[in-house]
């Protein structure tokens, strides 16, 4: 095996012509792809394989399938998803998504996903937020351990060559400027190691872990967002973090762990501490023409979609959680500071049982609630990043040649702010779509995947320097605890501009202190150590999201500005760029991609006939 | 802090299980918490004593020891909520996820003891290598669908329940780790695939889609006849999955009848249809197959 001499010895080197970092949906279906496309296909992930967070998606995967509601189709899923972007997204990203999306859910079947099924023996969709149609494919409400499943027996049975518990600490770039490896070291074993490739995908997802209350597990730190902007690419929408509305606020342990927005799908309200259905309160004008106004009309919804205007409660999650927030602020939350979400009322413990099989054990083996006859206690958990790597919509090629990025890390699909179901789809049509490019690049005009000793051995003594260093250091844990208290006080669902500059200067002192971090003990799985090294991630992800939301002086989707509360028309077309130069991070404004005149017609269309648009669509026609 | 070390013997030497039923864990009360240190190469357990809070996991209190006085304590986990299945252990010697296990449920006044998985071999501290698994995964003859119809694939809801049920499967690994035929007997991991992997067959053979017949396979290469039918890999599932019933004793039944049925054998004859598939022609399915045929293309 060939090998690169560092200041810790001889590395190993593994030279492919793909690698893909990251194994949840996104990073498994390109490496599949690649793989397919007859490359030799590296898959590098921080866990065991199957472990990543995609695991904890629950409601479902959103295709216009049509299965259940004729009417649906690429044109509604496209509305929807951009009217739930706030109009941020990048249109070609929402196009191709929602035009690719069914395909890949029925591919999934062919590799074996079992989704719940109609009365004909079609794939069941379920109604989610911010979905015109019920859309959701599904599974219970473990749709994403299904996918993952299914993703990962299939690079399992095509010979993908999988590397677990791996953390890569930094690209690598040749003299041509492109990346063309890595650099990272086993988790178990604290050895380094060395790829090559001819093309990087970063698949690594979120960023969740920068915040105290999150829905996100350990692994998402910001590695892929850190990593490409280190290399030299841009990040968009770094502000658009998105706070899902309903986390579970106790017992103090499971805070922030996710409610599947499936309850409210389902059939479950939200009340406040004097038992009223306050979402009726906050319907926006935005959304107001295609929403219930009363509690009648929107409890006729679940069962005809025609004659009657959706529950608020199923207004988009950015919505729901400024309502949820402003309600816990105004004095009439529950008594662990969330809000009431009630299916116990409303529907039988056997249909709960049935189609919320995973949050009847969750509250009932972390809470000791039963919540087929009592309600649950939620409050807002910071869930999933809509900003992030910018990408060319059709190829996912970052600004930097060599690299490409999928799924969560990307940005630009969402808006301001992502619809539930939208991520797995994302995942799928995007992860295919990265995979593909970057064989295609790998086959084409030859590349120099020749790695400089050089810069491998800068990122090696770099690494060992948090374990080198005795005593003076901060304790990573100290460090990580202050950087999360510092952006969920300062950074978090309601933003001002003294807050932000607060947490700007914060972060300086953080990134200070981090700089100089110490880890005692050993390389060998050694978690302190690995803290270390995330932190900087996350230092990096905190300083974008931070000064990208000083940039944006308007409130729009995940975005929400006290000092600037309504939408500014102008900065609809406008992407506040981040970079990384020279130790610096960097904001810009930038003119987005306009979108052409017959898709703009799709809302143009409604805006002209007002309320009559929802009416014809309310019939079916669309 | 740490106390000291209250036993010296390996990981195998948890004390007995856990008295069931709630005991709660009232805050203001010290935890004395047994984790057990060490690699490959031997180790102990370590007595840390941390205050107890409210509505806390063995996985909380865990990670509590490893911010304050711990910083190198070696734990797997992910999500902490029972969906990744990374964080399985033996609390008081019972396999179980640590995020799952509420503190409330467990004696606190005595001390509590967290071991690693022991059929699989100590990496370092409750960190185990489980390569096992993914080794038999890659010798799975994998999904094999016969060409979707026009208009696609129809499946009915009773049909897809069988296999959703197995599909549950989280790969914690327990069933695998209380199995007796690998726990006790690492020589058997040569050719024995485990509860997880029987799901998973028994998944595939149920499957309203596939074609492959991997009966033969079954027995001589993944070595359901060794399964003795315990039920232990049951009792630990996190998911509640019916190993045993639904899926070990089926794929005995099939993997028999395929073999000796004469009624099935008579059949075939008159009927002409193919005869099952063999163990080697089901191993062309597998991963280690197909990377042979692309490792020879590069």
């Amino acid at each position: 095996m060939p090998s690169i001499s560092t200041s810790a010895g001889e590395i190993p080197l593994h030279e492919y012509d793909v690698i893909v970092i990251g194994a949840g949906g996104a990073g498994m279906r390109a490496a599949v792809e690649a793989i397919d496309k007859g490359c030799t296909t590296a898959l590098i992930c921080k866990s065991l394989l199957g472990k990543a967070h995609t695991v904890m998606a629950e409601g479902g995967v959103a295709a216009a399938l049509g299965n259940v509601w004729p009417q649906d189709n690429w044109q509604v899923h496209f509305r929807d998803t951009m009217r739930g972007g706030k109009m941020l997204n990048n249109w070609r990203m929402a196009q191709i998504h929602a035009q690719e999306a069914p395909d890949r859910v029925l591919e999934l079947e062919a590799w074996g996903a079992l989704f719940d099924r109609t009365p004909d023996g079609r794939i069941l969709q379920r109604d989610f937020g911010g979905h015109r149609y019920a859309r959701l494919a599904h599974v219970g409400d473990r749709t994403g351990l299904e996918m993952i499943r299914t993703t990962q027996q299939r690079a399992v049975a095509l010979g993908v060559d999988v590397y677990m518990e791996c953390k890569i600490v930094r690209l690598l770039k040749n003299a041509d400027g492109a990346v063309n490896g890595a650099v990272g070291f086993w988790r178990e074993s604290g050895d380094f190691v060395a790829f090559s490739a001819k093309s990087v995908v970063l698949a690594t997802g979120g960023v969740g872990k920068t915040w105290k209350f999150t829905s996100n597990s350990w692994e998402c730190t910001g590695d892929g967002q850190a990593l490409a902007l280190w290399a030299g690419a841009d990040a968009i929408e770094m502000e658009c973090v998105q706070f899902h509305p309903t986390g579970m606020v106790w017992p103090m342990s499971a805070r922030g762990l996710l409610v599947t927005e499936g309850v409210r799908g389902d059939g479950g309200v939200l009340k406040n501490s004097n038992g009223e259905r306050f979402m009726f309160d906050y319907i926006s004008p935005y959304f107001a023409a295609e929403t219930a106004d009363t509690i009648d009309e929107a409890d006729h919804w679940y069962d005809d979609k025609v004659n009657y205007r959706r529950p608020p409660e199923l207004l988009p999650r950015d919505e729901v959680a400024r309502a949820i927030n402003s309600e816990v602020k105004a004095g009439r939350g529950s008594p662990h500071g969330g809000v009431f979400l009630d299916i116990a009322s409303r529907r039988s413990a056997d249909f709960i049982k049935r189609r919320l099989p995973s949050m009847y054990h969750q509250f009932k083996q972390l809470a000791d609630v039963d919540i087929t006859t009592d309600p649950m206690e939620i409050g807002p958990t910071c869930h999933y990043i809509m900003g992030g790597v910018r990408v060319d919509a059709d190829t996912e090629q970052t600004a930097v040649p060599g690299l490409f990025a999928a799924g969560e890390v990307a940005g630009g699909m969402h808006g301001a702010n992502r619809l539930g179901g939208n991520s797995l789809s994302d995942l799928l049509v995007f992860g295919r779509r990265a995979g593909l490019a970057a064989a295609e690049r790998a086959k084409g005009t030859p590349v120099d995947t020749s790695l400089e000793a050089g810069q491998v051995n800068e990122v090696v003594t770099h690494a060992l320097s948090f374990l080198e260093r005795d005593g003076g250091g901060t304790q990573p844990y100290d460090l990580h605890h202050d950087l999360q208290e510092t952006m969920q006080a300062l950074v978090g669902i309601i933003r001002t501009e003294s807050e932000l500059l607060e947490a700007k200067e914060k972060l300086v002192e953080l990134g200070e202190r981090a700089k100089k971090a110490s880890a005692p003990g050993s390389r060998r799985f050694n978690p302190g150590w690995h803290m270390a090294l995330d932190l900087e991630s996350m230092l990096t992800v905190a300083n974008c999201t931070t000064i990208a939301a000083l940039a944006r002086k308007e409130s729009r989707g995940g975005h929400t500005r006290e000092d600037y509360p309504n939408p500014d028309p102008e900065l609809e077309k406008v992407n506040y760029v981040c970079r990384y130069r020279d130790g610096e991070y960097t904001v810009t404004p930038e003119a987005k991609p306009e979108m052409p005149s017959e898709l703009r017609q799709l809302f143009e269309e409604e805006e002209a006939s007002g309320g009559e648009a929802v009416a014809a669509t309310k019939e079916g026609d669309n | 802090m740490a106390v000291g070390t209250s036993q010296t013997e390996g990981p195998s030497g948890a004390p007995s299980p856990a008295s069931a039923g709630e005991h709660g864990t009232a805050s203001g009360e010290t935890l004395h918490m047994q984790l057990w240190r060490g690699d490959k190469d031997g180790g102990q357990f370590v007595e840390y004593q941390v205050p107890a809070q409210e509505g806390e996991v063995v996985l909380d209190v865990v990670h509590r020891i490893q911010a304050s006085h711990a910083p190198d304590l070696a734990v797997r986990w992910n999500c902490k909520a029972g969906k990744c299945g990374s964080c399985s252990a033996e609390i008081n010697g019972v396999p179980a996820l640590m995020c799952m296990t509420r503190m409330s449920t467990l004696d606190t006044a005595s001390p509590i003891t967290v071991s690693p998985m022991r059929t699989f071999p100590v990496l370092r501290d409750l960190v185990t290598d489980v390569s096992f698994n993914f080794e038999v995964a890659k010798l799975i003859p994998s999904f094999t669908p016969a060409p979707p119809p026009p208009g696609g694939y129809r499946m009915q809801q009773v049909d897809v329940e069988r296999g959703q049920e197995f599909r549950k499967c989280i790969e914690c690994f327990l069933c695998q780790n209380v199995c007796h035929v690998i726990r006790d007997h690492e020589e058997n991991k040569a050719h024995y695939a485990g509860p997880r992997f029987f799901v998973r067959l028994a998944e595939l053979e149920m499957h309203p889609l596939d074609t492959l017949d991997r009966r033969a396979y079954v027995r001589e290469r993944m070595g359901v006849g060794y399964c003795n039918i315990t039920k232990c890999c049951t009792e630990v599932c996190p998911e509640g999955i019916h190993i045993t019933d639904n899926a070990i004793i089926p794929l005995k039944e099939r993997v028999v009848d395929s073999r000796y049925d004469p009624v099935a054998w008579l059949g075939r004859k008159i009927l002409r249809r193919p005869a099952p598939m063999t163990a080697a022609e089901a191993a062309a399915h597998t991963s280690a197959a197909t990377r042979g045929v692309s490792d020879a293309a590069r």
